[in-house]
């Protein structure tokens, strides 16, 4: 067996809470101190959080390592450490080669500059030569298909042009070990493919690659090992087909019938709710082991009441990762409402077609109220739902931005003779 | 562009590497492990960084490259005005004009290159996080950046001297050490406050009275035999005194050569230097957490 590129041991990283947004004035030090003067010999004390636990890994040369888990789960921690963006707080590490790292598409453009320049630029801050640039100056134009845009300045340039030019100046380097972060999730199809070829060569050319992604797609096209990060720790690690097995059977625990009793709640309590289960299901409602974007989903709910309360709404709410309400669901849009007397418990089933949100996670709340009479229960986060992108909805495979994925047709055609205006873009 | 694309052949740069093949990943243990060999090894991405900001500065201004001498002249022509003329400073028997001219052209670059090295790690905080590169070329190339302005700067300032009948001397090879001087102290007090203001974003607002007040610290409105004889040695711990006196002595031949001030000078700049180092440095290793 060869010996490990890669080889780390137990490498951890503890973050400070909020230290990643935080921006520190003075002000604040001031304050602190005048009011407690003592503390200024004391470090202040800040929560922490290991971001990445005890994580020991070995690559091979020649090996394309894919690095899947939840939003969370240390992935991007563990690159930044590989490609030394960032320290370990313990542990250690050791690559024997030429690395290079790929978090950002665009990393060092500047919109000021052209794209001629910008190549050069971002070229040189990925790692490479300036010779070696010069010498693949035409081909990086030909792969990004900008012949004619590369003396405009990059602000010029549309959203696709730009991610163009910025991957075919990333895929053109030729390091020995290549770390990417999530960077396929842009650009049209086309070009998408076009990326996961160019990265396919990469890989058969015998070079190194640790790859995050959360698309399954991706992951089963390129890798040939998997290890599924979990709160910070290795969780798995061993062949694709069994770790993405693995990662879509996880994501439907968490959705699955849950225990209410202990999540935080507000409202007055004259009734809880108790349980919830998500189930997907497939076009023709059979259960599905994973819940993909378009599927139908099944949601039951059960409800213990304590107090009787006045006929109420009964809402259930889907939050995306930012917070914002993709989806809210209720009886009252039905002209239907719930009365219950002490005592009684109840069970309501929501059916929910063709969930076009994107791949993604999504936290489903459930409400039970008067309006803005009273609130009866209310449970932000009752479950967690995964729409996870598979083969089986590769229709959907890419993550563009935008909340919802409509269903749609088109039908392109060119109309004559305005030829001059359609070279023009 | 030109000379981009018609590079010379050179060895490939390790690709973020280093000179070693292996790299060995670990925490922060030292404070004093400063990798000036590594930065020697990124000299090409200083290159670029220096390439960039010259090249961004004035693309989108309508005279571009004018503004360069535009802004000293401006200077001078307003110190001429108010301290030459209306306040009647002394200038050492130098014409008003190439007394402040040839004091602004330094203190310029100073000030210029103060300024940007101190915001460079925070402009370049998405660059920071996202890639990796021995962080000290940052300021490196900040200070670097603003020696183009110096030139062309300083072409006006031989152009002018001419004109008033005032040569070069064999005090002029006193020139290249002075700049050197003003870099050093540029770069040296930019460590700290870049590192600063990762940390605190106040240093942002303090900056532009720090440069006011340290430019009436410096002779640049007036002349240092202004300052009694026995405080000289401490006016001389200011590193721009040195410099900006001996600029207007290494341009004119007139005046005399600065001496122990330079001295002086001299050794702050190397302790602030050193400091600068350390303290960035200590800085580096969490600042892709902090920034």
């Amino acid at each position: 067996m060869t010996p490990p590129v890669i080889h780390a041991d137990s490498l951890s990283k503890r973050y400070r809470r909020g230290a990643l947004q935080q921006t520190t004035l003075l002000r604040d030090h001031l304050s602190r101190a005048l009011k407690s003067p003592l503390s200024v010999f004391r470090r202040p004390k800040h929560e922490t959080f290991w971001a990445l636990k005890d994580v020991s890994l070995d690559v091979r040369e020649g090996e394309v390592l894919g690095l899947i888990g939840r939003n969370g789960a240390g992935k991007t921690t563990l690159l930044k450490i590989l490609s030394r963006i960032t320290r370990p707080t313990q542990g250690w590490a050791e690559i024997h080669g030429r690395v290079g790292s790929l978090l950002e598409v665009g990393t060092g453009f500047h919109p000021e500059l052209t794209g001629r320049e910008n190549t050069f630029l971002s070229g040189a801050i990925l790692g490479m030569s300036r010779s070696e640039i010069a010498r693949k100056f035409d081909e990086i134009v030909a792969f990004a298909e900008l012949e004619k845009f590369i003396d405009t300045p990059v602000k010029h340039y549309s959203s696709g042009m730009y991610v163009r030019l910025a991957f075919a100046v990333a895929a053109h380097l030729e390091p020995e070990i290549l770390l990417v972060d999530e960077v396929l999730a842009v650009g049209d199809i086309n070009f998408q493919k076009k990326c996961l070829g160019k990265m396919g060569d990469v890989a058969r050319a015998g070079r190194t690659v640790v790859l995050i992604s959360h698309s399954m797609a991706a992951i089963n096209a390129l890798c040939s090992r998997c290890i599924i990060l979990d709160k910070g720790s290795v969780e798995f690690d061993g062949s694709t087909g069994e770790a993405t097995a693995r990662y879509y059977a996880e994501s439907l625990d968490a959705t699955d019938g849950a225990d209410l009793s202990t999540r935080p709640r507000k409202g007055n309590g004259k009734a809880r709710f108790t349980s919830i289960s998500v189930q997907p299901l497939d076009s023709a409602g059979r259960p599905l082991d994973i819940a993909y974007p378009g599927c139908d989903l099944s949601i039951d709910v059960e409800l213990n009441c304590t107090s009787d309360f006045a006929p109420a709404n009964l809402a259930i709410i889907f939050y995306d990762s930012a917070g914002y309400r993709v989806i809210d669901t209720n009886t009252a849009q039905k002209g239907e409402f719930v009365s219950l007397q002490a005592g009684q418990t109840a069970k309501a089933n929501f059916l929910l077609h063709e969930v076009l949100l994107r791949p993604g996670k999504y936290l489903v709340g459930l409400w039970l109220g008067r309006q803005i009479m009273e609130v009866i229960d209310h449970i932000e986060h009752a479950a967690t739902l995964d729409l996870i992108e598979g083969e089986e909805s590769s229709q959907y495979a890419i993550v563009f931005p935008g909340v919802y994925l409509c269903r749609f047709e088109q039908n392109i055609s060119v109309i004559q003779p305005s030829l001059s205006e359609g070279a023009r873009l | 562009m030109a000379s981009l694309t018609a590079s010379t052949p050179s060895a490939p740069l390790p690709l973020h590497s280093g000179a070693s093949a292996t790299i060995r990943i670990e925490p922060p243990r030292s404070l004093f492990e400063v990798r000036l060999r590594e930065v020697w090894a990124y000299r090409e991405l200083l290159y670029f960084f220096v390439w960039r900001d010259v090249k961004v500065r004035y693309k989108q201004t309508a005279i571009g490259v004018l503004w360069v001498i535009l802004q000293p002249v401006l200077n001078m022509l307003v110190f001429t005005l108010f301290f030459g003329r209306l306040a009647k400073l002394p200038s050492d028997g130098l014409p008003y004009p190439v007394f402040y001219f040839a004091a602004l052209i330094p203190w310029t670059y100073f000030s210029y290159s103060l300024q940007s090295t101190t915001n460079v790690v925070v402009e370049n905080q998405r660059l920071i996080t996202k890639v990796y590169f021995p962080r000290l070329i940052l300021p490196v190339s900040a200070a670097l950046s603003g020696l183009v302005d110096f030139a062309i700067g300083f072409v006006v300032l031989s152009i002018f001297c001419f004109a008033y009948g005032i040569l070069p001397t064999l005090a002029a090879f006193w020139l290249p050490v002075l700049l050197l001087l003003a870099l050093f102290t540029a770069l040296g007090v930019g460590l700290w406050l870049s590192a600063l203001n990762a940390l605190y974003r106040d240093v942002r607002y303090v900056i532009p009275f720090l440069v006011q007040f340290w430019m009436f610290a410096s002779p640049v409105a007036y002349p240092s035999s202004l300052v009694p004889a026995r405080w000289r040695w401490l006016y001389g711990l200011n590193p721009m005194a040195g410099v900006i006196d001996g600029f207007r002595w290494a341009i004119t031949g007139r005046g005399h050569a600065p001496g122990l001030l330079l001295l002086a000078s001299a050794s702050a700049v190397a302790l602030v230097l050193l400091g600068g180092l350390f303290y960035f440095n200590r800085m580096e290793s969490s600042v892709a957490d902090r920034v």
